[in-house]
């Protein structure tokens, strides 16, 4: 193998584009590995931890760019660096052909547009709170998309923000929703009276999707970011976000939606919701349960309980959650038209996720209906897999933890990630169900299902060709005004014959009532969350 | 007279953004107002030099 390092001095490129042509060149023939990347500290220790380490690397700096390429052959790694090279200088004027006003710094930017409301960042951890500073002193508000930014950066900013009465969604929100602007990755959903505030940006997703898709609509989703919720940060966001949905008069009901918060931050987080004269529904993805129940709010057992919930009290209903949002008698069907295909030796359910929140959503539904269960996440009555690239029994497995996109694309931007481990399960002649989530919405891939489509149909073949059926199920996150249009996706995957869920729960429950032939008692005595 | 705002922030909301060109890109196509900062990292070594304007500015 050759390795082969171009430094670009004092070139700078965002990391979504750099991801872009990093993905194109390892999809050259003959290129083992290739990354393009600015050398922040961060990215350095990527670049080293994937065997693309060299002299020139170790010397570039911050302001510089680096293109390397590990390749079978001298030749192979100078035409892909050359290729990598082409791109970048045919992106040099991009930001002038979009009819963007664009300029170079923040304070030209609030001379452009003085009345700015919102600055979004999304530039390498380390250098956000330089930035972040300025921002909050040009009376911005801001979402910080950016990850790996240091906690007490972090405490800093927020901390500085609330003196001034400024809102700071992240670091590392990756979702928002401000009176109807979607940013980052969002969805479309209708303008209603529901506000959300949560620390899980898929969370919030699958839950605007679905209330959307009843017909009602949101007011504003706020992310706080992952690490608001840890024991440093305390809550300071979504304490935050909650105070202002209860003061705004276009919100009638909360929706809180989070991994499950540090313990004294649920306190605080619950106390400053029991506040609200709002009716408030929480979804802590199984997490402090008994505070939550304490608190007198309502309890959410899964993300589309919260959705159906907060449908259910802008509407003034009653709401009783069922298993299925369709008839029983239907979907114990649509499971039997699958079991029964079944050998008697395919029993296992393998998730294959592009995240942590529908894996672990997935993982508190399936712990009481299937067993052993593994996961690389972490939960109680949930195995740890010894090997993440190595499914045990029934796993659910985040392919968009870190291990997996050190160096590579997060799976919600590339579905190909999920290509090799797809065809690793089917040729596992003891899975029964492979278990898929696919979201749409802006910033994310622009075909997910299609983006997987190749390798579904090969994984199904190759399972076929050696005379076994395999059951697909999927949930699609989105809802019909994303620019993938849902409606095409989920007919993409049914015409399959994958079966497709309202939501990620039923979802879940759809690959136990399979794997399980219909044992329809257990899902109905346990299928809830527990 | 007293901007309109909606959770505290002014509305219409508009954004500036600072980094990934395509978030800029998905915001405009929502016809939501954006500017965007075509951002580069300070060079290295000028730091202090940043630091010590920054509190001067």
């Amino acid at each position: 193998m050759i390795t082969k390092s171009v430094v670009k001095k004092n070139s700078y490129r965002d990391s979504l584009i750099l991801m872009r042509v990093s993905t194109q060149l390892r999809s050259i023939s003959g290129v083992a590995n290739a990354e393009v990347m600015v050398a922040t500290e961060q990215n350095k220790k990527t670049l080293r931890s994937a065997g693309l380490w060299t002299d020139e690397v170790e010397g570039a700096g911050s302001t510089d760019l680096v293109i390397v390429v590990k390749a079978q052959t001298e030749q192979v790694t100078d035409e892909a660096v050359h290729l990598a090279e082409e791109i970048l200088a045919g992106r040099e004027s991009s930001c002038d052909t979009h009819e963007l006003r664009t300029v170079r710094t923040l304070m030209a930017a609030r001379e452009v547009q003085p009345d700015s409301s919102i600055a979004v960042l999304s530039i390498p951890g380390e250098l956000v709170k330089r930035e972040a500073m300025k921002a909050l002193d040009l009376g911005l508000n801001l979402l910080i998309f950016s990850s790996n930014v240091p906690v007490e950066d972090e405490l800093e900013i927020k901390e500085t923000a609330a003196r001034k009465g400024l809102l700071v969604m992240g670091p590392d929100c990756g979702t928002a929703v401000i009176d109807g602007a979607a940013l980052a990755f969002a969805n479309k959903v209708r303008k209603g009276r529901i506000g959300l505030v949560g620390a899980s940006g898929t969370g919030l997703q699958e839950v605007m999707s679905l209330i959307h898709r009843c017909g009602q609509g949101i007011t504003h989703a706020i992310g706080t970011g992952s690490n608001d919720i840890g024991p440093l940060v305390g809550g300071l966001t979504m304490c935050e976000g909650i105070r202002r949905l209860e003061a705004d008069p276009e919100t009638d009901v909360i929706v809180i939606v989070s991994k499950p918060p540090d313990p004294s931050t649920a306190d605080v987080v619950l106390g400053v919701a029991g506040e609200c004269k709002k009716p408030v529904i929480v979804n802590f993805l199984g997490g402090n349960r008994s505070r939550v129940e304490a608190s007198r709010l309502a309890l959410a057992e899964t993300l589309e309980d919260a959705a159906l919930m907060a449908v259910a009290k802008v509407r003034g209903e009653e709401y009783s959650p069922s298993l299925f949002t369709q008839p029983l008698s239907e979907v114990v069907e649509l499971a039997a038209s699958h079991y029964r295909k079944l050998s008697s030796c395919q029993k296992y359910i393998r998730g294959l996720f592009s995240g942590g929140t529908f894996t672990s959503e997935a993982l508190l539904i399936l712990r009481s209906l299937v067993s052993p269960l593994y996961s690389n996440s972490r939960l109680a009555g949930v195995g740890d897999l010894p090997d993440a690239r190595k499914s045990m029994s029934h796993t659910c497995v985040d392919l968009g933890d870190e291990e997996f996109v050190l160096g590579k694309p997060h799976p919600m931007l590339e579905p190909a990630m999920r290509r090799d481990r797809l065809m690793q399960e089917a040729q596992d002649p003891e899975v029964a169900v492979i278990l898929l989530d696919f979201v749409l919405g802006y910033g994310a891939h622009a075909d997910p299902v299609g983006g997987l489509l190749p390798a579904l149909q090969g994984a199904i073949q190759a399972a076929s060709a050696q005379g076994r059926h395999i059951a697909v199920v999927a949930s699609v996150c989105g809802t019909d005004q994303d620019p993938q249009q849902r409606d095409e996706q989920v007919r993409k995957l049914e015409d399959l014959g994958a079966v497709v869920m309202p939501s990620n729960a039923q979802a879940a429950r759809m690959a136990a009532l399979i794997a399980t032939r219909g044992a329809v008692e257990r899902i109905a005595d346990r299928g809830s969350v527990a | 007279m007293k901007r309109a705002s909606v959770i505290g922030l002014p509305r219409p909301i508009k954004i500036i953004n600072v980094g990934i060109l395509e978030f800029a890109e998905s915001v405009k196509t929502q016809d939501v107002p954006v500017v965007h900062v075509d951002w580069r990292p300070p060079a290295e070594g000028d730091e202090e030099i940043l630091a010590l304007l920054d509190n001067l500015l």
